[in-house]
């Protein structure tokens, strides 16, 4: 008795495994595939637009008689205020719309990623609203970022 | 031709992470390329392969995140050349320090001035 209550519950996963794998095949079939092309095309325009402006303020800066060190400091500053004045104002939702990767890939990208929870969760309070909600995912980034930093820092110090 | 550079290798950067996140999994987000960037854009420029790459495009390559990676391997790199150990640490964010605390700063009064839309 026990044991085909047993061969019936085999029996049974077997079947809901089978109309699982059925059904990731559906949805598989189904679920519209991003247009490749087109989204990398636009990332490369958006992307490559973003760079060119970049480029501008840079000589702009560089005009002015700033050095090539300050040039690209103050240059990274400046986008990451118009990246911050913009995701303000609701005008980058529109680009990354369209731009995709070419919105989030440049620096004004990542001031994106400060500021929309940051702006999100406002009522969350000033220290675990804004506060924290700044560091979503600037904080990954930064962490990331300094531990590499710091590997790479060692490994130079051991093997120069 | 400075600004043609810029927008090309720029526009191909940005592809790269169009392609990466429409031709892999799905669970790839902004926050994964973004930790992805910096981290090769640091492992690049320690190899010695980025610095080619900024004296061609200029801002093209140091606008994209990657470009942020470059200046924290660089900067942990000189660092120990004038101070050793401790300039493995402190290097990398000191190079960026400007850039962080722009990026706190506006990113904070943006925050806090706007709301969001909808």
């Amino acid at each position: 008795m026990t044991q085909s209550q047993g061969q019936g519950n085999v029996q049974q996963q077997k079947m809901q495994q089978d109309m699982q794998q059925e059904y990731k095949q559906l949805v598989k079939n189904v679920k519209p595939r991003p247009p490749v092309l087109k989204n990398t095309i636009l990332a490369f325009l958006v992307g490559g637009a973003i760079c060119f402006f970049g480029q501008l303020i840079l000589w702009l800066l560089k005009k002015q008689g700033l050095g090539d060190k300050e040039a690209a400091a103050a240059t990274a500053a400046t986008m990451v205020f118009l990246g911050a004045l913009l995701t303000g104002l609701g005008v980058y939702d529109v680009i990354g719309k369209y731009g995709g990767a070419g919105s989030i890939v440049p620096i004004t990208g990542f001031a994106n990623s400060i500021v929309a929870p940051a702006m999100e969760f406002k009522r969350e309070g000033f220290v675990f609203g804004v506060g924290a909600r700044l560091f979503t995912v600037a904080g990954p980034v930064l962490v990331y970022g300094f531990l590499v930093s710091a590997v790479i820092g060692l490994i130079y110090y051991l093997i120069r | 031709m400075q600004f043609l550079l810029a927008f090309v290798i720029g526009g191909i950067i940005c592809a790269i992470g169009q392609l990466f996140m429409d031709l892999t999994r799905t669970s790839v987000t902004p926050a994964h390329v973004l930790v992805g960037y910096v981290t090769v854009g640091a492992i690049l420029s320690a190899l010695g392969l980025y610095q080619p790459l900024v004296n061609i495009a200029g801002a093209g390559a140091t606008i994209p995140l990657s470009g942020f990676g470059h200046s924290l391997a660089q900067g942990a790199i000189k660092a120990v050349q004038t101070r050793g150990l401790l300039g493995a640490f402190a290097g990398g964010v000191e190079a960026t320090a400007a850039g962080i605390v722009a990026a706190v700063v506006f990113g904070y009064a943006a925050a806090v001035l706007f709301n969001p839309r909808s």
